[in-house]
């Protein structure tokens, strides 16, 4: 017998994609859609952008619903409007983001120059011109709160982690509960609590510090969250082998559970640096807000980048605000960079795992 | 070590023998384990450290208010301060700031939540697979604006707008009574101020009923299918069903960080010390703008009043929260 060996390649193939033809009267609604509008905005009173925006919507809605009216039934005309209905709704959540970062680079980039990130706005006047003064209080300021909040919050937070995934304590449903319920406490609540506690009850005076403790608040739940779910992908054989090697449960932890779960930790470190980095209220309560350069974080007034922005908002005249938007623009750059940062070590623990 | 001929061979044997004792599977923790459980543990309650001094703080700083005003403090629409050569007693009530907070909560939950739930079945069932990843980020890129850029952006970018929808709102449905207008004051409105905080509340929201959705028997999916439903039949009859408590969760969410919100509020809305059911009317409310805007001159008595204000805030939020957690976790986070 002889066996003809014949490779046959075998396409995949896909009888259920629509062809050209089946598209072609969807192509079609799509066309008469924008025509229509169109002609509505060009030969009726309705006028600008949001007449045709709207008359886009009610067009696509009706000629769609007509189209699978006269093709099959009722029901499919009811699928198509939703369907629209729900294209709109995933448009409606790109348009505000796409509408805030355009803004923010189009206004904030006027004022943005190499000699804002070196000079403070302590002898500058409020309406002085955009060469004068600059951001490198605020700067500083929120370098210092961002970095005492991590120092402060992190360690918690992993803690917190530890706790609801390796000790699993008694208690651990309930501070699971409320570490959850912790991430709406509304920020200004937490500045009014560090003003009541280091400011009232122990007599302190406004500081980068306290500012960075109100910050803590707010940090705590996302990292201690992000640790938790990270920590629960870590698979168990990881602990179990830990524990047949005999290692206690302290050593298994330090030198297995949180080295396999280190970029993760890291990243839920950064997401909550994002959380907290474009802070406002709480700030406003606890800092003080300086026009000076201030070195100290424990003691004295100080500023920080949102307060900045928002003290330049508030000023309200011309180069004020001018200079809220540059300082939008900065704070948007570092919160974004921070943002990539986690998305990139995240990404990278996905992968390899 | 045991061979074969060692073990009972017989039945009768076998039963003389008594059944031994079970092993203890306990061990006793070292040292070592003791304090690292004991580290944790401890650190595991900070949150709920944290959160009891929050109420206790708050509480007790506005304990005077809360007893001289009683009642009132949540009824009363009226914060007039007296200094003490003055010789009449302040009053302090936070009822038009509740009242606007929640019509807040409202607006923000009436365009946010459609918005939201649409996203979320587009992301689900609709989108291309190209589409889905960038358009996550989108989304996640949205929930770490911070809140003072939605301030400005709202008054700069979104105001001149929506007061021009305000207008045509009142033109059209203006023998509504909520959409009259006693002035012709558009700007700084509830309503911009509740489009602003739909914006802020979209993410949180859209990711929740994501989670909900993905959450959906694929079985039942394709059973709907089988029987010839459309995707919008398969989803009213079978997504629905089983997100709903999800859905009321993440909107609860959403609630809470609306009622929240700060500086972004007080960016686009004009405080109003009264009632006005009027809501394109440039005259609203809100707690937590109340509290920053008062905060800067105010005398010690109304620090008081703030830290009461802030304790009723912190108890609302925090109810509002709890329970929408426990809604989302029934439903979505089982397990």
């Amino acid at each position: 017998m002889t066996t003809l060996q014949r490779r046959v390649e075998i396409k995949p193939t896909k009888p259920w994609a629509p062809s050209f033809k089946d598209l072609l009267p969807d192509l079609f609604t799509f066309v008469i859609t924008f025509v229509a509008a169109f002609a509505t905005v060009g030969f009726t009173p309705l006028k600008g952008k949001l007449g045709f925006s709207v008359m886009v919507i009610i067009y696509a809605i009706v000629f769609s619903a007509l189209l699978s009216l006269i093709r099959q039934d009722g029901k499919a005309a009811v699928n198509s409007i939703t369907t629209v209905l729900v294209y709109i709704a995933g448009l409606f959540v790109i348009l505000p983001l796409a509408s805030i970062l355009y803004e923010i680079v189009k206004r904030g980039i006027g004022g943005l120059s190499f000699g804002i990130f070196t000079t403070d706005m302590a002898i500058t006047a409020t309406d002085a011109p955009l060469t004068e003064g600059g951001l490198l209080h605020a700067l500083v300021g929120t370098l210092y709160i961002v970095a005492i909040a991590t120092l402060l919050s992190v360690p918690i937070g992993i803690l917190t982690a530890l706790y609801l995934t390796e000790v699993k304590g008694r208690g651990a449903g309930v501070v699971r509960f409320f570490v959850q319920a912790m991430s709406g406490v509304p920020s200004i609540v937490a500045g009014l609590f560090i003003y009541a506690v280091w400011m009232i009850a122990l007599g302190n005076s406004y500081s980068a510090a306290a500012g960075a403790m109100a910050l803590t608040i707010l940090m705590i739940p996302t990292v201690a969250r992000t640790s938790e779910e990270v920590l629960k992908l870590i698979p168990n054989d990881l602990r179990e082998a830990g524990v047949a090697l005999g290692g206690t449960q302290w050593r298994t932890v330090a030198m297995i559970v949180i080295p396999a779960a280190r970029s993760g930790l890291i990243t839920a470190m950064i997401l909550g640096i994002a959380r907290v980095a474009g802070e406002t209220a709480p700030l406003l309560l606890t800092m003080g807000g300086a026009d000076a350069l201030n070195l100290n974080p424990v003691s004295g007034n100080s500023s920080a980048l949102p307060t900045y922005v928002w003290k330049n908002f508030m000023l309200g005249t011309e180069t004020s605000i001018q200079r809220a938007w540059s300082g939008i623009l900065v704070l948007m750059i570092i919160v974004l960079i921070f943002f990539t940062f986690a998305r990139l070590v995240g990404n990278r623990q996905g992968s390899s795992k | 070590m045991f061979y074969e001929h060692d073990l009972p061979m017989t039945t009768t044997q076998e039963r003389s023998f008594k059944a031994p004792v079970k092993r203890e599977l306990v061990s006793n923790p070292r040292f070592s384990d003791k304090v690292f459980r004991k580290v944790v543990t401890s650190g595991g309650y900070v949150s709920l450290l944290i959160l009891g001094l929050i109420s206790l703080f708050l509480l007790f700083n506005g304990l005077t208010i809360f007893k001289s005003e009683g009642l009132k403090f949540i009824t009363g629409f009226d914060w007039i301060v007296y200094l003490p050569e003055e010789g009449l007693p302040s009053q302090f009530g936070i009822g038009a700031m509740l009242y606007g907070t929640i019509v807040l909560g409202i607006i923000a939950l009436f365009f946010g939540l459609p918005i939201s739930i649409g996203a979320a079945l587009f992301l689900s069932y609709y989108a291309p697979e190209w589409l889905k990843k960038p358009m996550v980020t989108v989304i996640d890129v949205m929930a770490a604006i911070p809140s003072v850029v939605f301030g400005l952006w709202g008054f700069f970018v979104l105001m001149p707008h929506a007061e021009y929808w305000a207008k045509l709102i009142h033109k059209y449905l203006g023998f509504i009574p909520i959409f009259d207008m006693p002035a012709n004051a558009f700007s700084r409105s509830p309503f911009i101020a509740g489009l602003v905080l739909a914006i802020m509340i979209v993410p949180i929201v859209t990711s929740i009923s994501r989670e909900v959705f993905a959450q959906t028997p694929l079985d039942r999916i394709q059973a709907a299918y089988a029987l010839g439903a459309t995707k919008w039949t398969m989803i009213k009859s079978v997504v629905f069903p089983y997100g709903r408590g999800g859905i009321v969760g993440g909107a609860m969410l959403g609630l809470g960080r609306a009622l929240g919100e700060t500086v972004a509020v007080y960016t686009v809305l004009n405080l109003f010390y009264d009632i006005r059911i009027e809501v394109l009317l440039s005259a609203g409310g809100s707690v937590a703008s109340m509290i920053v805007n008062k905060f800067g001159e105010a005398s010690p008595d109304e620090l008081k009043a703030l830290m009461a204000s802030g304790f009723v805030l912190f108890l609302a939020t925090l109810a509002v929260n709890l329970v929408a957690n426990t809604i989302i976790n029934r439903t979505v986070r089982k397990g």
